[in-house]
């Protein structure tokens, strides 16, 4: 075990600089990842406060807690926020905190594009969600259909922000996307071959990929939206030959992607938590990377599912069935794989691993229940009912949110150098695991029985007042086990017990250098020689029927790379003659000079000509001056 | 490219270890131009999607009569287009010169102004900057004709996609111009040869999307 | 799936000089083939379509290996552009059948 009293010293951040000025110019993969995990939970409890008003608005029949176009902002708000504002930031956390330290590097390959990431994500988050104040959040639904949200039926401002937000918070991801997908084919610690990296690395590499290939799609019809509702052309317009399945075609081949994007870094991270506390490696690793590779690749060919009721026909109907249960298959490849990594082992449940284990079970149902609407006739009977909402809670919440849980409770630690309490982390579980059955369980029922989706109430004597009231009360459950877990996670923040650097016993790299880690990681960057480094060092007879071999001499000595060891020593970058980033705050003006331009677009709207354009350029001018600034400076 | 980037490597103080031992910048530029693929992907799907949806005229490759008895020519000019389109072409056996040139700057065989990176590089920012007049002219001259981005589904699809091009294209022009202000300022050599690179792989990749644009749009019906 | 090092022993050849200029007049050449024919009664026939696009095609795989010298590069790049060029080619041609563009059958 690592000596405790050197970590115990430098716990929490000590001696660091945590001014906000450090906040706002850090290009610290580690400090970003943080900023990511506060704002994204920040953003949790949004999101979930809009789920409980639509929720107590649904609780019985004809109630009026919102009114109808309130409940419209809120369920659209609700989706967004969970997507884009929610689910694919916490995952960006794990991005951020873990890959780095998991592949043996010191940085990711463009810090000071990470920073601009983040900062874009933040900015764009409070352009999307501060008009709800002001009663004109967006509220054509999370996937915008047009030409519902087009300039037509949508001539209010709400669905501009929704449209420019958007775009904005794609900006934000691709930009993340191109930086990881190059710091993870780059800086691998020498000897980390492609397969013999993290699982979470590898769940993260084929995400990059879904991001690079799905945005952009997303990003065109967005821009098509935006001309029409901006700039008066057709494409969705209907008297002019414009089609509105083009928009949703797009949408779905985004989209669908999209909710792998959302997915596959929880299964990452549950692929982490298993064999740690299993004490036994991933079952079938090669199997679970490909199957990745897999579900990556047929998620660019399913889109068609979402589409169903629109009558594609026959030929198009199957392929698109046939290929949508296909990609069912590496799905559940990985769903026996965790199962058989915990045959066998000897188990350990800590709340992360109870997480994990839940991610399990209530990511079947959702697969299941996925499975099932594959067919487009069974389709026909769910889609835009609340069975489908049951669906992808069950593969969001049960699934995504479950596996993200895990991951804090497991890597938690490592980021603060404390634990969790554990015994508040179980409370957490299962309130969680209770609250979110009961929410979402019920709502197989009543979509079945005909309630649809997007609704803001519904008369009595439909057989669906009672499912209603138990998914309303689920989801104050659910409040409560949000409380507790906020409530544990500040407490431990401040008072847990200290970590040590390897909590867990835990195989992969990160676990080799003190918790919270020195800025630059390693002090010596690791000579990897297998997939668990540290279970060759400290648990050998675990690893010992798998491959280990010595990686290319020349590598090993470019990068003054030393056997993989525990580092326990704390000195700084300067002592160990590390060169590391400068702090700049260049990211951010550059962030800030696009929200500015964006927002000219409003303003648009509005109708004052000459202030838009003064925006518009005012905006495009400062973004482009600090970006000549930031190309212009040296990074270290 | 490997004798390059270990030219490189030399050069600079301390050039980071890389698993690969090729420059991150490359990567992700590559990693970008497979982003665009989809980019544009969607943008020609959309076109050829409303190819021939347009409820009014005028049309890319057949005259039509206006409700109101007025005749529009097919509006498409091939002969103009086909010179823009030669010029981009050009603009990419200049840019590989360029890149040459800076790669090989002092070697025996680049004296004089062949051997320039200057000369070719401003030689290609001209050509784009020739094509962006070439599209600036066929613009005006179609809302002069009565084609509008507003005007039917045609004109809707065809600024968009042309228009992004376009704008891809200037956006390329200003990278050279500023790598060309480098190279006047203190002189590109081996050492910049990565940054040259991956404009010129931006650069020509913007040229082969023309190469489908054109084939896709202006020649076929 | 693997990605070597590149040494620096490991030298790749290089397009010469010669040879892009060898490159820029294949393109042109099939630049104007493609235009000639447009005035041509070929313009009708039924193989004009896959003629230029075939002729295109070529241009840009010519683009790509020499001037954008994918050919002689490492192998990680060929990955990085030709996987979502084939995953933009399917959505696009998927796209066409969908909307009732092209036909089987
Ligand atoms: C076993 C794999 C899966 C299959 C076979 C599947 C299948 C489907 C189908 C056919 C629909 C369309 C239902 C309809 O609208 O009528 C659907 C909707 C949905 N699925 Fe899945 N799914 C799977 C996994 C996932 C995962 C992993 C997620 C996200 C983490 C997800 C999220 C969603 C969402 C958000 C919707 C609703 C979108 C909307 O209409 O707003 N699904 N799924
Ligand atoms: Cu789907």
């Amino acid at each position: 075990m690592a000596t405790p009293a050197t970590t115990a010293a430098h716990a929490p951040g000590a001696s660091e600089d945590t001014g906000l000025w450090s906040w706002l110019t850090t290009v610290d993969h580690k400090k970003i990842g943080i900023l990511y995990l506060y704002t994204a939970l920040f953003y949790l409890m949004v999101g979930g406060l809009e789920a409980a008003l639509i929720r107590t608005q649904l609780a019985k029949p004809n109630l009026s807690v919102v009114s109808a176009e309130t409940y419209n902002q809120l369920f659209t708000m609700h989706g967004t926020t969970m997507v884009f504002l929610v689910v694919m930031p916490l995952s960006a956390a794990f991005f951020n905190y873990l890959i780095p330290l998991q592949i043996g590097a010191r940085d990711v390959a463009f810090p000071r594009l990470n920073a601009f990431s983040y900062w874009v994500y933040a900015l764009g988050g409070l352009f999307i969600t501060l008009p709800i104040f002001f009663g004109v959040a967006p509220n054509g639904g999370w996937f915008g259909y047009a030409p519902l949200s087009g300039p037509t039926y949508g001539s209010g401002f709400n669905m501009d922000f929704w449209v420019l937000g958007l775009q904005i918070l794609g900006i934000s991801s691709l930009a993340a996307a191109f930086n990881f997908i190059t710091t993870i084919i780059n800086l691998r610690a020498p000897g980390m071959t492609l397969m013999r990296m993290p699982m979470f690395t590898w769940m993260s590499f084929v995400v990059q990929f879904l991001v690079i290939l799905a945005f952009p799609v997303i990003t065109a019809a967005l821009f098509f939206l935006q001309f029409d509702r901006f700039f008066g052309t057709n494409f969705y317009v209907v008297q002019a030959g414009g089609d509105p399945l083009l928009w949703q075609h797009l949408f779905w081949v985004f989209g669908h992607p999209e909710v792998y994007i959302l997915i596959l870094p929880a299964f990452g991270l549950v692929s982490e938590v298993l064999p740690t506390n299993s004490r036994k490696p991933l079952f079938g690793y090669n199997v679970m990377a490909y199957s990745g590779m897999m579900i990556g690749f047929l998620g660019f060919g399913v889109w068609a599912h979402h589409m169903f009721a629109v009558g594609l026909g026959p030929v198009a109907d199957s392929i698109f069935s046939l290929s949508t249960m296909l990609i069912g298959l590496p799905t559940g490849v990985k769903i026996f794989n965790w199962i058989a990594t915990m045959y066998g082992g000897s188990l350990r449940f800590p709340a992360s691993m109870k997480f994990a284990i839940g991610l399990i079970a209530m990511f079947t149902i959702g697969g299941i229940s996925g499975v099932m609407h594959s067919s487009p006739p069974s389709d026909l009977q769910q889609t835009d009912t609340y069975f489908v909402v049951a669906h992808f809670h069950y593969v969001l919440y049960g699934g995504a949110m479950m596996g993200i849980f895990s991951g804090i409770y497991h890597y938690f630690p490592k980021i603060t150098g404390r634990l969790m309490n554990e015994r508040l982390g179980t409370w957490h579980f299962w309130l969680n695991f209770i609250g979110l059955n009961l929410t979402f369980f019920p709502m197989h029922f009543s979509g079945m029985l005909g309630m649809p989706r997007r609704i803001y109430t519904y008369d009595a004597g439909q057989g669906w007042e009672l499912f209603n009231l138990m998914s309303t009360g689920g989801t104050y459950l659910l409040i409560v086990a949000g409380l507790v877990f906020a409530y544990n996670f500040f407490v431990s923040r401040a008072k847990g017990a200290v970590a040590g650097s390897d909590p867990w016993g835990a195989p992969t790299l990160e676990w080799s250098i003190p918790s919270p880690p020195p800025d630059y990681n390693f002090a010596q960057i690791p000579e990897v020689t297998s997939r668990y480094p540290l279970w060759d060092l400290k648990t050998p007879d675990r690893t010992a029927g798998l491959e280990h071999s010595h990686g290319d001499a020349g590598a090993i000595a470019a990068a003054h790379a030393v056997p993989v060891h525990e580092e326990t020593e704390r000195r700084t970058a300067k002592e160990l003659g590390i060169p590391m980033p400068v702090n700049t705050i260049k990211p951010f003006m550059v962030a800030l000079g696009i929200i500015v331009m964006f927002s000219g677009l409003i303003v648009l709207h509005a109708g004052k000509f000459p202030l838009a354009m003064a925006t518009m350029l005012g905006g495009g001018a400062f973004m482009v001056a600090s970006l000549y600034a930031w190309l212009t400076s040296p990074l270290e | 490219m490997t004798t390059a980037s270990a030219g490189a490597h030399e050069a600079h103080e301390h050039t980071h270890y890389t698993t690969t031992g090729l420059d991150n910048k490359k990567i992700a530029i590559w990693a970008f131009i497979g982003s665009e693929c989809m980019l544009f992907g969607s943008l020609i799907s959309t076109y050829l999607v409303y190819k021939g949806k347009s409820v009014v005229g005028p049309f890319p490759h057949d005259a039509w009569t206006s409700p109101a008895g007025q005749l529009f020519k097919p509006i498409l000019n091939i002969p103009v287009t086909s010179a823009s389109t030669f010029v981009l072409l050009m603009s990419s056996l200049f840019m590989v010169l360029a890149l040459a040139a800076v790669e090989n700057k002092g070697k025996p065989g680049y004296e004089g102004w062949q051997g320039s990176s200057k000369v070719w590089l401003a030689a290609t920012a001209l050509a784009g900057a020739v094509f962006l007049g070439f599209q600036a002219y066929e613009f005006t001259s179609f809302v002069h004709e009565g084609l509008t981005i507003r005007t039917n589904l045609f004109g809707t699809s065809f600024f968009t996609l042309t228009g992004f091009h376009g704008t891809h294209v200037a956006v390329g022009v200003l990278w050279l111009l500023s790598l060309l202000f480098i190279d006047i300022k203190r002189g590109l050599g081996p050492r910049d040869t990565i940054n040259v690179d991956i404009c010129a792989l931006y650069w020509h990749f913007v040229d082969v999307v023309w190469i489908a644009i054109f084939t896709l749009v202006y020649l076929i019906k | 799936m693997s990605i070597e090092r590149a040494h620096a022993d490991h030298v790749h050849e290089h397009p010469t000089w010669k040879q892009y200029k060898w490159v820029a007049l294949v393109l042109t050449v099939i630049t104007a083939v493609e235009v000639w024919v447009y005035y041509t009664p070929f313009k009708d026939s039924p193989l004009f379509r896959p003629t230029l696009l075939a002729m295109s095609a070529v241009k840009f795989a010519i683009v790509v290996m020499y001037y954008m010298h994918l050919k002689y590069d490492h192998a990680i790049f060929r990955k990085l552009f030709v996987g979502p060029l084939i995953i933009a080619g399917c959505t696009l041609v998927a796209f066409l059948f969908l909307f009732g563009k092209v036909w089987i059958g």
